[in-house]
């Protein structure tokens, strides 16, 4: 009988142009090609983008060289400090509009947005500012690398330029970011504050543009370090490339995290938290809980708990302020989603997914939950990244890490126990980067985030996140 | 439910007796996470209730208000004036639901009796030697008894806190399974007083056992303590009612009181409700809004919405 | 140029978060560096110091109970607030004796000190913190805490080095009472006015301007002050401070030559935070 009106963010805060250029030197550039961004929501078209080729990378590059060499390099810590202070300032300035943009383009809830996404991208260039006139407490002998080439994902598409740009200059080097084909509008907002700051023409470039434009950059001579964050395949691709060059590498890869719930669990919180691990954007989220192991005596009444709790969560428009699970980023990831769906079927789990009304455009798909799952099920082992959430049992803690730790990928892990000593039990034998007890999904500048075995290399965030910058 | 809980449903209610049984019992209940339950009340707390829902909410808030006074300088005229806000919220405007019940000392129940005779408002009285609790039983059955002869529909009771603090489960519940006994026909609400048990597991475990004794309402606080009525309480108690109701079958009320002085307080605790308990609590029978300022901030808004302009206080009245 | 009469600032102390004169009624005449007349300050007393205390320990709490990214954001916007005042503080530094260059110099080098520790207040753990590896099955860390009360005798550098005393106090969760310079106090009551300005709660830093050998002595001995930086007393009123404050064990950072210019190390943050351990076992 309490039905919520629909109550949307405006879009009038934002103003999409029609077209946009590259960033390369400060100006916003032509290329020769240009794609389309559309709203995964409506797939209405939201802007033409330019497509970088080989020779804007190069000019990009070049630019960025130009900048270390003539300004950024030289400039004393504390002014690079400073700088970064004034991008944390116009970022919470600019917060709703940044929201309002990153859920436009990405599909993602403006909840998330305006309350997860945004705010951690201040604090992010906040913290890191504060590192750049401290590097030497760090690291002993602090010194940039030069010109980092970045490429970045389409799930937190402010987010993840802010783990990649922020460390980098702090540290005193400058940038060339690829931002996601199907989501570039904040990177190029974050061009404009770039410029509100007065950085220095050339110290952050951004070139949009698909795979091509991504492998010209990495592949490119002119750059000293090589920074990736997106799927596997593509991670392993940039390995192979990079092997051989002398060019610095991290790698923040794809995950298939367990997330462990035993019978003394807090079953209240395991189950928001599990439903925050797997739903949190769409499950567009490399570090999700995608694989709930249950203690068997618990098993039925957590399951129970958890589809009560999914019946409750509101599917739909990403800008309506209620909204707990938006839009699908891309056609491509929804037929992803969908064939590894049916695969799951396919090989006997069984499916269940709340009553729940999907619009009629955009790209959907409902939160699906599979019991009955089994290790060698595809389900169980595979990236689906998207809201589906496979369900295995064990029965005692070494069962629990050993399935755990039964897959190739190693993001992370959560626990969820009362009792603080199988907490560190568990933490202690996890085979992965980050490991949540009784909370998932959470990040914070300070504390570092990466991945073991093929999730990837390097750290983001926290002290860790500045050796990846610094020689 | 599952069987994480060792003691079995046929068992239940009124029959796990016994200290020992009862920490048992309540002891096996799952933990509460601080963390995880503050943010999960936080979270909720962001529904944007808009328009027609808020229009809708508002009405309901109003319809669930236990419109209460409870000072030691209440008089015969205070109550009479209460009663009469309560049955006509806004003297200018006739779609105005009336509130739930008058809550009052128990001493000022025939009074306030009398000036609801035929409104359909209930008579709730504090019992039992409110707020502290601290009398003898007989006092407190007493108490109890007058009210009930006085014309009291509800009784709002405080449980024994120093009792439950201090592991005594069985005084605790037999006190309440006394105290319905004296109610008949008129349902019980049980305060737990959470602002003196601190602790979410104690929340949880309070609940159940006033649940266990046989309360028809568990409620949250006597609004002499502070913190009174918070959201993430509230949210465990809604979990209780939610989770015994699936074990018993029997629904149990909850009536978060204190604190709560905006309309947007209580709206975010109808989204609570919504979205815990579920939508069977929705109604004044199984939520309750122990307050007093609240009514004219609820008046206020709704104002608000029919003729889109903010409303001042000089407007309404003060009763 | 303009027969305009101005209006003139009463200069009073800051404690709680509001701006008292002395409780003593007193003043005492501040003079520029040609000798004249500037303005009457408060002459604190020891009832102020006092009364300071409590205000610090009100506000200490739920000071240290921030989260440090909080306090850098705070910390922060008082740097934007001093900056927006530069050209005040560069006049009142001018009055000291500071040609115009060096006092604006001056309180450039206050602001981005500012700046500095504000950056320190979600970093400092994670310079002094550790994760110990102990033989057995526990684990085992170590994370820094404020460490309560501080008194501080701030130098006579009346911005930068007030600034530089001040900054890493507060930065990690301390609160703080200031005996601000004796011969010219005016820019730490200007400090107290952007303080008020800048989000920084009542309490969490008091401003007192008086006599330093009056009032340091009653923060030396106050059993409810926790640490004491004696930056600004001389040798003697030091020694003497020193042997007070060893009666509830104090910590205490004494005197020493000050180069305002150079990197300041953590020294001034970590002489005020206790190092707490924890243990808990590993087991299934």
């Amino acid at each position: 009988m309490f039905e919520y009106a629909p109550a949307p963010e405006s879009r009038d805060i934002v103003d999409i142009k029609p077209s946009y250029g590259l960033f390369i030197d400060g100006e916003f550039v032509d290329a020769d090609t240009s794609f389309k961004t559309v709203n995964p929501a409506s797939e209405e078209v939201l802007a033409e983008i330019a497509e970088a080729n080989a020779a804007d990378v190069d000019r990009a590059v070049a630019a960025a060289r130009r900048a270390y060499d003539g300004v950024w390099s030289r400039l004393p810590a504390a002014e690079r400090a400073k700088y970064l202070f004034r991008i944390a300032r116009i970022i919470q300035e600019r917060s709703r509009e940044l929201a309002v943009l990153e859920s436009i383009d990405n599909g993602k809830p403006i909840r998330e947005s305006r309350d997860v996404d945004v705010p951690l991208v201040a604090a992010h260039f906040f913290y890191y500012a504060g590192w750049a006139d401290k590097l030497e407490y760090a690291v002993r002998d602090p010194r940039p690398l030069g010109v980092a080439g970045q490429v970045i994902p389409w799930n937190f598409p402010l987010l993840m330029l802010a783990w990649k740009i922020a460390p980098a200059l702090a540290c005193g080097n400058t940038v060339v970011l690829k931002p996601a084909e199907t989501t570039p509008l904040t990177a190029l907002a974050f061009a404009e504050i770039c410029r509100q700051a007065d950085l220095p023409p050339g110290v952050v470039n951004i070139v949009t543009g698909a795979g091509e434009t991504g492998r010209a950059l990495v592949e490119h001579d002119g750059i000293d370090k090589v920074a990736f964050t997106g799927s596997t395949e593509v991670g392993r691709q940039i390995a192979r490339a990079v092997a051989g060059t002398g060019r610095r590498l991290t790698l923040e890869l794809g995950g298939k995290a367990a997330n462990v719930i035993f019978d003394d669990a807090p079953l209240d919180q395991a189950v928001e938290g599990i439903v925050n691990g797997i739903f949190f954007n769409q499950g567009h989220v490399c570090c999700a809980g995608s694989r709930l192991l249950v203690q068997e005596s618990v098993a039925d009444e957590l399951l129970d708990r958890l589809k009560t709790r999914m019946a409750t969560l509101r599917v739909g428009d990403p800008l309506d302020k209620n909204t707990d699970v938006g839009a699908i980023n891309s056609a491509a990831q929804l037929e992803k989603i969908r064939m590894l769906s049916e695969v799951g079927e396919k090989e006997g789990a069984t499916r269940w997914s709340p009553p729940c009304e999907l619009p009629d455009r955009g790209f959907w798909f409902a939160p699906t939950v599979f019991t009955g799952v089994a290790q060698s099920h595809r389900i169980a082992r595979e990236e689906i990244f998207g809201p589906v959430l496979s369900v295995l049992t064990f029965r005692t803690p070494q069962e629990a890490v050993e399935k755990a730790n039964n897959t190739p990928y190693g993001l992370s892990a959560g626990v969820w126990t009362e009792k603080g000593s199988r907490i560190l039990w568990m933490a202690e034998r996890l085979r992965a980067g980050v490991v949540w007890a009784n909370t998932f999904n959470k990040f914070d500048p300070a504390s570092p985030f990466g991945g073991y075995k093929e999730s990837g290399f390097g750290r983001e965030g926290g002290r860790h996140g500045l050796e990846a910058y610094l020689q | 439910m599952g069987d994480a809980v060792c003691v079995s449903t046929e068992t239940l209610p009124g029959l796990v007796t016994g200290t020992a049984e009862l920490r048992r019992f309540l002891h096996g209940l799952p933990g509460v996470d601080q963390v995880g339950a503050e943010e999960r009340a936080a979270r909720l707390a962001t529904r944007s209730i808009k328009k027609s829902a808020k229009a809708e909410a508002i009405d309901l808030a109003i319809s669930m208000v236990d419109l209460t006074t409870l000072e030691g300088a209440d008089t015969p005229g205070k109550v009479r004036a209460l009663c009469a806000k309560g049955m006509h919220p806004d003297p200018s405007d006739a779609s105005v639901p009336r509130v739930a019940a008058i809550c009052v000392y128990s001493d000022l129940v025939a009074e306030a009796v009398r000036a609801l005779a035929g409104s359909g408002i209930g008579v709730a009285s504090v019992a039992t030697a409110f707020p502290s609790g601290r009398a003898p039983l007989d006092a407190k059955l007493a108490d109890t008894r007058r009210a009930v002869e006085d014309g009291a529909s509800e009784i709002d009771m405080v449980i024994d806190r120093g009792a439950f603090l201090a592991g005594d489960y069985a005084k605790v519940h037999d006190e309440i399974v006394a105290i319905k006994a004296e109610c008949g026909e008129a349902h019980l609400k049980v305060i737990l007083e959470t602002g003196e048990l601190v602790t979410y597991d104690n929340v949880r475990r309070a609940s159940w056992l006033a649940m266990m004794a046989g309360a028809d309402f568990i409620k949250t606080s006597t609004g002499k303590v502070s913190p009174a009525a918070t959201l993430p309480v509230t949210l465990v108690m809604l979990e209780a009612v939610r989770d015994y109701r699936a074990r018993t079958g029997r629904q149990v009320g909850v009536k978060p009181a204190g604190g709560i002085r905006t309309t947007k307080d209580a709206i975010k605790h109808l989204v609570l409700v919504n979205e815990t308990a579920g939508p069977d609590w929705l109604t004044p029978e199984w939520f309750r809004i122990g307050a007093s300022s609240l009514l004219n901030d609820l008046l206020m808004q709704r104002r608000k919405l029919t003729t889109g302009v903010y409303a001042g206080p000089d407007y309404f009245t003060l009763d | 140029m303009t027969d305009r009469l101005s209006v003139r600032k009463t200069y009073k102390l800051y404690v709680g978060g509001a701006f008292p004169r002395s409780e003593s009624g007193r003043s005492y005449a501040v003079n520029d560096a040609k000798g004249n007349f500037l303005a009457n300050a408060s002459r604190a007393s020891r009832k102020d110091v006092r009364d300071a205390v409590v205000a610090a320990r009100k506000a200490q709490a739920g000071w240290a109970a921030r989260t440090a990214y909080n306090r850098g954001q705070i910390l922060y916007r008082v740097a934007e607030m001093l900056e927006g005042r530069r050209d005040q503080f560069t006049e009142e530094l001018r009055a000291t004796g500071l040609a115009k260059n060096a006092a604006r110099a001056e309180v450039d080098a206050a602001v981005d000190r500012w700046v500095w520790y504000a950056g320190w207040a979600d970093k400092i753990a994670q310079v002094t913190g550790a994760a110990n590896p102990v033989s057995g099955p526990f684990f085992n860390f170590s994370t820094p805490e404020p460490t309560g009360v501080v008194g501080i005798v701030a130098p006579d550098g009346p911005l930068l080095g007030l600034v530089s005393v001040l900054a890493p106090v507060v930065v990690a969760g301390n609160t703080a009472v200031v005996v601000a310079a004796e011969p010219a106090p005016l820019p730490a009551v200007t400090l107290g006015e952007v303080l008020a300005t800048s989000d920084v709660p009542g309490g969490v830093i008091n401003i007192l301007t008086g006599h330093r050998a009056e009032l340091a002595p009653w923060l030396a001995s106050h059993m409810d002050v926790n640490g004491l930086d004696l930056t600004g007393a001389g040798e003697e009123l030091a020694a003497e401070c020193e042997k007070a404050a060893a009666e509830n064990l104090k910590r205490v950072l004494r005197p020493a030559g000050n180069d305002w210019t150079a990197d300041p190390g953590t020294v001034r943050m970590t002489t005020f935070l206790e190092t707490k351990t924890v243990w808990h076992p590993v087991g299934v």
